[in-house]
């Protein structure tokens, strides 16, 4: 124990310095009709969010865990993991969706309670990336479930999941 | 004449009236006449002990009656606790009858024999001879045995159930005989009176002995371990009217007898004797609370469940007398109080769980909560008296049990100043024995509430449940009432528990601890006190003010109703009833704590193909939480006796010339030895 | 009831009400700096209040009206549980409540009653929630009464008023074996009660760990938002109780604006003084397994009867 208050004490803080905010437009692309506006609105400040893995390599879940980790640090935006999606606001999808998948995450999305957002992150839950057409492939996540936010990369960096992530709380 | 003489006169002759009239009146009017007639008598039963609590005794001696000793009859307001709480106990359930036996159907003769059980249990508090004692509680015996063996022709284990009833009423019996026919040895007379004088004069080691005896006697019929071997047997084979009047009413009458003997009769007596029932008495909490919280079988679980309560009452009794023998009458007084308002409490809320049970049973087929399930829908009414009896029996605010589990607790807590060192090391022991069984009650209830009653139904049987009839419902509902006012209330009680108390015969000052109208209790001379009204009105109010905050929320006004929603099962397939926890698995984590105390058994019994040993064709696996006390104290003893009676049978071989030789030995060797003593 | 307690009794609901989300926003900090993050800010509690009670209210299928009662219930009992222990005060509320017995009774009903909700939902998680939860319940009952005992035997009374102006009047008294002993137990009720490391892990996303949380699974919207808010209170409550038993000073003895002043701060700082170091011992410590919990359980019951025996037996028979 003393060992490991050594180690604190000598580490001190690990996360890194903010980016700036980055300049909120009214709402996020893809938006058309003002909902998603207003959801960030409602949300203000604070976004539990719900992890699916829909059929992804783990490459984006290694990236995610990066950024809620010490060193991006997503949660001093107000972003947290949360193991229901009763006590979501968000839901975060990775990997392109299998067919065996395809109606989990409708339920999961189904399960949370509105007012509602879904990020796509990584290019194989855009858009198939590198499994499009293949066998066990039912489609991209927007062809399951309303996708609100995409994050590009395979997989994309931490930066640019906690810029998404601040998007949605706005902090 | 006493109102009290009137109701008790009133109560007996109302229940041979209807005995003599359901032998005779045709199939069909047979359940109600014979419910009716016993909630008749089981009113004229709490008029009397009303009358008696609040003052009015008598005594009635009728020697004629019995042949040799006569008998007589005496109520103070010590007696009239006990038949007043068998009386509205016995209204309850009467009424119920009339439903549950419709039904169900029941043998001329227990429909006969229940308004002479309920008379015989208004008659034991009533008694004042030995001889009245001991006949009416053979009464009691011989009619409750008729009444467990009510389904015996539906069900082999009822057959079973009753033989072990009958075996270990009669044992106590023959322990109380031993007892009591002692102690009038030394009296030389069989009345109350006669034995309270003739106390002071015995040997402390013959008070001990009858004592004793009387402690095995009573404490069996009280469900005391370990001699409660026939209360999870008997209670759940017998119908549920029936298994009510047992819990709730006749198990008291164990108490009764605890308290007029060791307090009215030998007049207080040595310390080791209160220890010893403290020690039984928190035994038999920890001990039935555990098997409670480990049994499947919903009635079993209550019969655990009263011999719980059974054991914290002793501890109360045994309390009173630990602290009158190092003369601390007020604290005597107050575990007392705590002891009595307890069984006024228990019956109440153990007479509602009985017949929510039976309704159970009535409208499923089944006692097992493995197979229960997902009530609440169809039987609504049944889910919140068995919910609000399964609060009261937790003892938590705002439930029945919860202010005399305070009051006992603040007796046993008083009790630390200035007290000798096995009182110094008795009381925590015993608070942590009750803390324990409080903790472990919460459990056991939430479990039998929960799997029974909530979620969906695990089995057919329980999804074909439909609410039981009008006269059941009218049966839980007043033991529901009796229950709500006990809980928010008891202050009207406890001045007649205080009468009661006083009538309980030790030497002291008169009572002085006091209570303060109805809202709050308060304890005078010590300080402490609580309101039960006004923490259950606290509760109301402010979950009143949050839903109606909740409801003026602009985004609740804004959405309306609440969306139905699927439950989330992380999106797989559809959750089966399979699925739900069960009540095994609910108490399994408490069964693992307790696993040395408990012992459960399992047995795996794999069966392989034929053709090839390493495969497995059927696996079966059988868990399994015995009495431990039966399988440890009673299997050995019953191995013994009937060893030694296979043995003994070259005694009896069949021959005549034998069986004449024995009897000319016999005589002969006693003629012998009289010859040479005198 | 007199002035100072029911003034007493205000302050307490407001400031436990309100102040609440922010005890567990500074636990969240002091976890989050040890780690060597920055984490989000001590009022990030309140943002997620106030977004959880505009959310949308889900019945799902085959729960019944206990589902929809319990998160009344447990805000109910810790809401009148924090009006009528006297914290800020040294006076309650409403004196036939402020029995220590009768609000750990109080306690233990909203954890039986969520139980109970869990078990409605007909999922084998909320069922084993509840299972794990009455366990720890059933075993942690013991310890809190005869630790009651311990604190009640000096005072001569189970009466929380009584109490604390016992230990106001001699306070060398909390450095008594019995005090001391008790205090330890009582510590590890408050950590098994509240739902902390090392019995549950409050931030656990593994089902197969969760004791409390897998209760809440099927909460959303406000109803999620007063089951979370009460949680908050019954872990202020649980701390406030430690600070009146054993560290009483600054309790406002009159009911001047100055006194309830410093009553309130010094409330205000024991509690998240007490929660601060929590958070502390957390980071350093592991969630133990489920079915080492009962031992922990058992050793502070051992603890509690020392505390009881000691009391006794050092303190003379007064």
């Amino acid at each position: 124990m003393l060992r490991l208050w050594r180690m604190i004490r000598g580490t001190g803080r690990i996360a890194e310095p903010s980016p700036p905010r980055p300049a909120r437009a009214a709402a996020p692309r893809g938006d058309t009709d003002g909902n998603v506006g207003a959801t960030m609105r409602a949300l203000r400040g604070s976004v539990q969010i719900r992890h699916v893995d829909a059929g992804s390599c783990n490459g984006c879940e290694v990236e995610i865990g990066a950024a809620f980790g010490p060193v991006y640090d997503a949660e001093r935006y107000g972003a947290r993991l949360v193991a229901s999606p009763r006590h979501a606001d968000a839901l975060i999808v990775t990997g392109v969706v299998t067919r065996n998948m395809a109606e989990p995450l409708r339920r999961t999305h189904a399960a949370i309670p509105a007012p509602k957002l879904v990020v796509a992150i990584g290019d194989c839950a855009r858009n198939c990336g590198v499994f499009a057409d293949a066998y066990g492939v039912a489609g991209a996540a927007g062809d399951i479930v309303p996708v609100d936010a995409e994050v590009p990369g395979c997989p994309p960096r931490p930066e640019a999941i906690v810029a998404a992530l601040r998007e949605l709380t706005g902090r | 004449m006493s109102t009290s003489a009137l109701g008790l006169g009133l109560a007996g002759t109302i229940a041979l009236l209807t005995t003599l009239a359901v032998l005779v009146i045709p199939f069909r009017l047979r359940p109600t006449i014979s419910g009716a007639g016993t909630a008749l008598v089981g009113t004229a039963g709490l008029a009397a002990g009303a009358a008696a609590l609040a003052g009015q005794s008598f005594t009635l001696p009728l020697p004629s009656l019995l042949p040799l000793s006569g008998l007589s009859f005496a109520v103070d307001p010590l007696s009239g606790v006990f038949i007043a709480v068998t009386g509205a106990v016995a209204v309850a359930a009467g009424i119920y009858a009339i439903g549950y036996t419709s039904h169900s159907g029941t043998s001329r003769a227990a429909a006969a024999v229940l308004p002479l059980f309920v008379a015989s249990l208004l008659a034991v508090p009533a008694a004042a001879s030995v001889a009245t004692l001991l006949a009416c509680w053979e009464l009691m015996a011989l009619t409750s045995l008729l009444l467990v063996l009510t389904e015996h022709k539906q069900r082999p284990e009822v057959a079973e159930a009753g033989l072990w009833y009958a075996v270990m009423t009669h044992l106590g019996l023959v322990c109380l005989l031993g007892g009591l026919m002692i102690f009038t040895a030394h009296a030389g007379g069989d009345s109350f009176a006669a034995l309270a004088a003739a106390a002071p004069e015995l040997s402390p080691a013959l008070k001990g002995a009858v004592f004793v005896l009387a402690l095995a006697g009573f404490g069996s019929k009280a469900g005391m371990v370990p001699l409660h071997a026939w209360l999870p047997r008997a209670h759940p084979e017998a119908p549920s009217h029936v298994s009510a009047l047992m819990s709730a009413a006749m198990v008291n009458l164990g108490i009764y007898g605890i308290i007029r003997v060791g307090f009215g009769l030998l007049g207080g007596g040595s310390t080791w004797w209160w220890l010893l029932v403290i020690g039984l008495g928190a035994a038999s909490a920890v001990y039935g609370i555990l098997q409670a919280a480990m049994s499947t079988d919903l009635k079993r679980l209550l019969g655990y469940s009263t011999t719980e309560n059974m054991g914290l009452i002793l501890v109360g009794v045994g309390a009173a007398g630990l602290f009158a023998s190092a003369h601390h009458p007020e604290l005597a007084e107050l575990a007392l109080a705590a002891a009595l308002l307890h069984v006024a409490n228990h019956a109440g809320f153990k007479t509602l769980l009985f017949l929510a049970a039976g309704s159970v049973l009535h409208a499923t087929g089944t006692r097992d909560l493995d197979s229960l399930g997902g009530l609440r829908s169809a039987m609504p009414a049944t889910t919140l008296a068995f919910g609000w009896g399964g609060l009261a029996a937790s003892a938590l605010p705002p439930g029945t049990a919860f202010v005399s589990e305070w009051l006992l607790v603040q007796a046993l807590i008083h009790g630390l100043h200035g007290a000798t060192t096995a009182t110094a090391v008795t009381l925590p022991l015993a608070v942590s024995a009750v803390a324990l069984t409080a903790g472990l009650a919460v459990a056991t209830f939430v479990k039998a509430f929960g799997t029974g009653f909530l979620a969906k139904p695990r089995t057919a049987d329980a999804a074909a449940a439909r609410e039981s009839p009008a006269t059941m419902l009218a049966g839980m509902g007043l033991a529901g009432a009796a229950c709500a006012a006990l809980a928010l209330v008891p202050g009207a009680l406890l001045p007649a528990i205080g009468r009661a108390v006083a009538a309980a015969g030790w030497p002291g000052p008169v009572i002085r601890y006091g209570t303060n109208g109805l809202v709050t209790i308060r304890l005078a001379g010590l300080a402490g006190e609580v309101s039960p009204l006004l923490l259950t009105l606290g509760l109301v109010i402010v979950m009143v003010a949050t839903a109606a905050w909740l409801r003026a929320l602009p985004a609740r006004r804004a959405q309306g109703a609440r969306r139905r929603a699927r439950l989330w099962d992380c999106g797989g397939g559809p959750l089966t009833a399979r699925m739900e926890y069960t009540a095994t698995s609910f108490a399994e984590p408490l069964q693992r704590v307790f696993d040395d105390v408990v012992a459960p058994e399992t047995r795996l019994d794999v069966t392989h193909l034929d053709e090839a040993r390493y495969l497995v064709a059927a696996i079966e696996y059988r868990a399994q939480v015995p009495d431990r006390i039966e399988r440890r104290l009673y299997q050995p003893i019953l191995s013994a006796v009937a060893a030694w009676g296979s043995a003994a049978r070259w005694l009896a071989p069949g021959s005549v010339h034998r069986y004449l030789g024995y009897g000319f030995y016999t005589v002969t060797a006693v003629l012998i030895i009289l010859t040479v003593t005198r | 009831m007199n002035a100072l307690g029911i003034t007493g009794g205000v302050i307490q609901a407001v400031v436990i009400t309100g102040g609440a989300p922010l005890l567990t926003g500074v636990m969240r900090q002091v976890r989050a700096k040890l780690e060597g993050r920055k984490g989000p800010g001590v009022g990030q509690p309140w943002r997620d209040l106030r977004k959880q009670f505009r959310k949308e209210a889900v019945a799902p299928e085959g729960t019944s009206e206990i589902f929809r009662v319990a998160p009344l219930a447990l805000v109910a009992t810790t809401v009148v549980t924090a009006v009528v222990v006297p914290f800020v005060t040294s006076a309650s509320a409403v004196e036939p409540m402020a029995d220590l017995f009768a609000v750990v009774a109080l306690l233990a009903m909203g954890t039986a009653t969520l139980a109970l909700a869990a078990i409605d939902t007909g999922t084998a998680f909320g069922g084993m929630g509840a299972s794990r939860e009455v366990t720890i319940l059933a075993l942690v009952e013991p310890t809190l009464l005869v630790s009651i005992f311990a604190l009640s035997v000096p005072a001569g009374s189970t009466n929380l008023a009584a109490i604390v102006a016992a230990t106001l009047n001699d306070p060398g008294r909390v450095l008594s074996p019995a005090s001391m002993l008790a205090a330890i137990a009582l510590t590890v009720v408050t950590v098994a009660e509240t739902g902390r490391i090392p019995v549950d892990n409050p931030a656990t996303h593994l089902e197969l760990t969760m004791v409390h949380e897998a209760m809440i699974l099927e909460y959303a919207g406000p109803d999620l938002a007063l089951i979370e808010l009460a949680s908050s209170m019954r872990l202020c409550v649980f701390l406030g109780l430690l600070a009146s038993l054993f560290a009483p000073w600054g309790i406002a003895a009159s009911p001047t604006p100055l006194a309830l002043a410093i009553g309130t701060a010094a409330f205000a700082a024991k509690v998240v003084a007490g929660g601060a170091v929590l958070a502390a011992a957390e980071v350093f410590m592991a969630k133990i397994r489920l079915f080492r919990v009962p031992e922990l359980l058992a050793g502070s019951f051992l603890l509690a009867v020392a505390a009881v025996a000691s009391s006794y037996f050092l303190a003379g028979a007064s």
